[in-house]
């Protein structure tokens, strides 16, 4: 009975709370730099979820919330097309695109 | 338009978003977790759909399942040399896995506090319309919107200039 009943902006937060959660464990465990990536998106995409959401049940006529995610989704597209500039340049100095291999920085 | 959201479709489209996620993070394919990353973005322009939000569902399908997913398999393609690459050890990242799930867990808690102050389930009717969303973007959002077009020509001559040749 529960699962006919409609869902408010709650389920939505809780989805992008999971979804940044499981985005946040994929960036900090993966040793490949295309899988850190690809973790920063589902990070980027669980908070549009959260903007949208927020707005469509607080403030619908404003829109808000949607026009800072099509600005959000303008910087991570701008992110991914950068880091993965950044992965090929790293593979053409070292032929790997392991994170290890960036460790000139380290102190 | 009704004023609700199903709680079939949304558990529906939940699923999707966060199974995808998890075989994203499980598999250990780089190949198969973007195409995992693209059934994501996907289901979130679901989300999106649910929310009515058409035009933000549209460039979600156009932008991430379309261009990003294209831009990460051709960064994948162009870094593996032999098809074995692809396959990648096991990486549990168990202190990485920890701080995940505490710092999840605090975030639930705190949206758990914040469910006193929302009516359940309740949605506003008034549902502007694409062309609505369109003429906001253009007169009280101009200038946001003209600084992420220099944004988005700055980022790709940034991104030319990095993965170009090497100066030969």
């Amino acid at each position: 009975m529960t699962l006919i009943q409609p869902v408010g902006a709650l389920s939505f937060m809780a989805l992008s709370v999971v979804l940044f959660s499981l985005g946040l464990y994929g960036a900090l465990s993966r040793k490949s730099t295309v899988m850190v990536l690809m973790s920063l998106e589902l990070m980027a995409n669980a908070i549009n979820i959260n903007l949208v959401a927020l707005s469509r049940f607080s403030a619908p006529a404003e829109m808000t919330g949607q026009f800072f995610a099509v600005f959000s989704m303008v910087v991570s597209a701008a992110e991914i097309g950068l880091g993965l500039a950044l992965v090929l340049a790293l593979y053409r100095q070292r032929k790997t695109v392991e994170i290890d291999a960036m460790q000139e920085l380290k102190g | 338009m009704s004023s609700t959201v199903d709680g079939i479709v949304f558990l529906a489209l939940a699923f999707a978003t966060i199974g995808g996620a998890v075989m994203m993070l499980a598999t250990r394919n780089v190949v198969h977790a973007a195409f995992w990353l693209l059934e994501v973005m996907l289901a979130t322009a679901g989300l999106y759909m649910l929310l009515s939000a058409e035009f933000l569902a549209l460039v979600q399908v156009l932008v991430y399942a379309g261009s990003v997913a294209v831009l990460i398999l051709f960064t994948i393609m162009l870094t593996l040399r032999r098809r074995e690459d692809a396959i990648r050890d096991f990486e549990p990242g168990w202190g990485a896995g920890i701080l995940a799930v505490l710092f999840g867990g605090a975030l639930l808690f705190a949206v758990e506090r914040f469910s006193a102050q929302m009516r359940p389930g309740v949605m506003p009717e008034v549902v502007p319309d694409v062309a609505a969303f369109g003429e906001k973007l253009f007169t009280s959002w101009a200038v946001p919107f003209e600084i992420a077009s220099l944004v988005l020509l700055v980022a790709l001559v940034g991104a030319v200039w990095w993965s170009g040749g090497d100066g030969q």
